[in-house]
């Protein structure tokens, strides 16, 4: 493969009405590369996409096409061409003349944008259509129209934005391999957004994925399922099994109660980190013969493999396996140390702390939250930091929360969904709060929370 | 059934109010006082050759410079954010509530020749222009008068054109006037259509405003018709006649801008 970097992106942050949007994403691709930016929605990928083509402009860092700064060229001058999400199709011209709009705008020899439009309309299997009006097309008949319309330019890049999203599964697969041929077959670079995790591990040569306008991880299909970097990548990107566990040392871990060898090293002494593992690596043993011992308590059937959901150890562990189960089962379950995948934490300690100061005779203040506290015995003004265990906050309706925040993020733990939220201080600055809760809530949302204040621990801050 | 019994009292109304009067037009137009066959009205119209000519001269102008006013204005109303476009749209349409006359009226005192316009002139060491009772006071008034019947239709259409059209076309290699050529305006067209008809209609056929601002000089087929059925020169015959030619010179011009709309817009919701 080429190693020339054709486009690149350096730095790019952009933000909306005060909200970032992108945040320092830096990424490049190489010529005849199929990229996928991956990720959930609002994560900033279709920005991505746009500041590439010239809808959108970055408020910082640079766009880079063959090493020439392109920032402030406007979409018409770039050689990008685009399949909208929606595909954008000009309603008022029949297939033909839409195929044929960029090359009649380059004042190309009429025959020579008759033979290019009527070999794209071939390629797309479109032959036959030409004088079809737009709006008598089906849903795939017009996202066929996209694509001709665009690869009829010979871009350098084609961008495609959620290109199979309106179509049905059964029409999804056939044009994800449609596509991924007609990519092969004419060599041009494809970037192509999604936020369906299968359709960017079938089709892509390298997968961007993206959260809250940060990239997470860019790597090939199978470093970034094999290999995820954190436990939202692992989340995203097929089944996982992802707990709380603390490094003990190199290649020892503890988590689910026991200590395990595995094959991961660097992350430090008793250190609090993620522990991955995938279903597919799990087996399942006689009792007493695995590495831990649990109770069936879940049997579904998937067509290839079963997938069966153990209780061990106070924790959920899913395993896709070709043997079936019955519930109520006790079963062992094994691994080896090299399907352990140790991960940095997101949230890097198990609990949150903040900042926070006393207001009145024992009265404590904190984000714009007042509560009480019997024999505080410290002057008002005191700053104090105050730290909250996971389980010391609870969801709750927002018109009976305490606090108002942003959920950030939400991983299912084995036994409570972890999830990580946002809220603003006092100062106007984002602050992190880690939450334990067996509630299931839509992430990229606003939730309430309540604290259980007794059970806040505070400490007097140094002065310092 | 009952659909046929609910659509009598509109079946009726069109009968009465339109079909009726449409066959006594027509009916006087080729008849004389004592109510025999006559071409004499229909030939007579021969004379207000330059009046006809001069009528549509005007509304052609008027129609042509509200459309220029109103291209601009109607696309930008419709990229802006749904509450401003609310609010400029009530600006917009403010003016129709009030009084056709006293609008008019308003435009008389401003443009006389002891008029506001002429003072405020006077001060800057300019004038005085005489505005009042020429062509151009005219052509504003009809400007000023219908400029929001060509706003409307054009905002109307353009509000519904997907902004991601106008991308793709910027993708396809299309600077912004290109893309005005290409998209906008194509995909306008049922709107200025609309747009042409409602304010060409009313202009070529207006009395008030020409003889508000035109003065006696500036008589046009709208004051002529009127004449014929009020005042001293009472003659309905030739009134009936011209208004039956007006009414087929406006549907020749409006069939002539219809076949425009060729079958390509087919499936566009206007």
């Amino acid at each position: 493969m080429n190693t020339e970097k054709l486009l690149e992106l350096k730095n790019i942050t952009l933000s909306y009405d005060g909200d970032k949007i992108l945040d320092n994403v830096s990424l490049y691709i190489r010529d005849k590369e199929f990229v996928t930016l991956l990720g959930p929605s609002g994560c900033g990928k279709t920005t991505t996409l746009r500041i590439i083509g010239g809808f959108s402009f970055a408020d910082e860092g640079d766009v880079l096409f063959e090493g020439k700064r392109i920032n402030d060229l406007p979409a018409y001058q770039r050689p990008i061409n685009t399949v909208f999400q929606r595909y954008a199709l000009f309603p008022h011209l029949n297939v033909y003349d839409n195929v044929a709009f960029g090359l009649k705008l380059k004042k190309l020899d009429k025959k020579e944008i008759d033979q290019r439009v009527r070999k794209m309309l071939e390629i797309v299997n479109l032959k036959g259509f030409e004088r079809r009006r737009i709006t008598k097309l089906s849903g795939g008949q017009q996202q066929r129209v996209a694509i001709a319309r665009a690869l009829v330019n010979h871009p350098k890049i084609l961008l495609l934005d959620e290109p199979l999203g309106a179509l049905d599964l059964k029409l999804r697969k056939e044009m994800q391999i449609e596509l991924k041929n007609i990519q092969r077959e004419l060599g041009i670079t494809f970037i192509y957004v999604t936020h369906d995790q299968e359709e960017a591990l079938t089709m892509s040569d390298i997968i961007v994925v993206m959260k809250d306008g940060e990239i997470q991880q860019i790597g090939t299909p199978q470093d970034i399922y094999n290999e995820p970097k954190n436990a939202f990548v692992a989340d995203f990107i097929g089944e996982s099994n992802i707990f709380d566990g603390t490094m003990i040392h190199d290649r020892l871990v503890s988590f689910a109660g026991q200590e395990f060898d595995c094959v991961d090293e660097g992350f430090g002494e008793n250190q609090p980190v993620d522990v991955v593992i995938r279903p597919e690596d799990l087996v399942l043993t006689a009792p007493g013969q695995g590495l831990v011992s649990g109770e069936v308590t879940s049997v579904i059937f998937k067509g290839v493999h079963y997938e069966i959901i153990v209780r061990a150890n106070g924790l959920d562990w899913m395993i896709q396996t070709t043997r079936s189960a019955n519930v109520g089962d006790r079963v062992g379950i094994t691994l080896t140390p090299d399907d352990i995948h140790i991960m940095n934490r997101i949230f890097k300690p198990f609990e949150s702390t903040l900042q926070g100061k006393v207001v009145g005779e024992n009265r404590i203040s904190f984000m714009g939250v007042e509560f009480e506290r019997e024999d505080l015995n410290l002057p008002e003004g005191t700053p104090v930091t105050l730290t909250i265990g996971p389980d010391d906050i609870s969801i709750v309706s927002i018109d009976h929360s305490d606090l108002t925040v942003y959920l950030e993020s939400m991983v299912y733990k084995g036994a409570y969904n972890e999830m990580i939220v946002w809220a603003k201080d006092e100062d106007g600055v984002y602050q992190s709060l880690l939450i334990h809760s067996m509630n299931d809530e839509q992430i990229a949302t606003d939730i309430g929370i309540k604290f259980d204040f007794d059970r806040i621990r505070i400490a007097v801050q140094e002065e310092g | 059934m009952l659909k046929k019994l609910a659509s009598t009292p509109y079946v009726l109304w069109m009968a009465i109010f339109v079909v009726v009067p449409l066959g006594m037009m027509i009916y006087f137009a080729f008849t004389t006082a004592d109510g025999s066959f006559t071409l004499d009205n229909m030939l007579q119209i021969g004379k207000y050759t330059s009046i006809f000519l001069k009528s549509i001269n005007l509304a052609v102008i008027a129609t042509l410079i509200c459309f220029l006013l109103a291209f601009p204005a109607g696309y930008l109303l419709s990229r802006m954010k749904t509450r401003r476009q609310n609010m400029m749209l009530l600006l917009i349409m403010l003016p129709m509530w009030m009084n056709f006359l006293l609008r008019t009226y308003a435009w008389m005192t401003l443009l006389e020749n002891e008029g506001l316009i002429n003072h405020f002139l006077e001060l800057l060491g300019i004038g005085p222009l005489s505005m009042i009772n020429t062509q151009g006071a005219v052509v504003l008034g009809m400007v000023y008068n219908f400029l929001p019947f060509m706003i409307l239709p054009l905002y109307s259409v353009m509000a519904k054109i997907d902004p991601s059209l106008f991308e793709a076309a910027a993708d396809l290699g299309c600077n912004p006037m290109l893309s005005i050529w290409k998209v906008l305006i194509p995909l306008s067209r049922p709107g200025i259509i609309s747009g042409i008809t409602m304010v060409f209609v009313p202009s070529v056929s207006t009395f008030i405003i020409s003889r508000m601002l035109g003065g006696g000089q500036n008589m046009l087929i709208g004051d002529l018709i009127e004449k014929q059925f009020i005042g001293s020169s009472y003659n309905p015959y030739t009134g009936s006649a011209m208004s039956l030619v007006l009414m087929v010179l406006m549907i020749l011009v409006m069939a002539a801008i219809g076949s425009f709309e060729d079958d390509e817009m087919e499936g566009i919701v206007v």
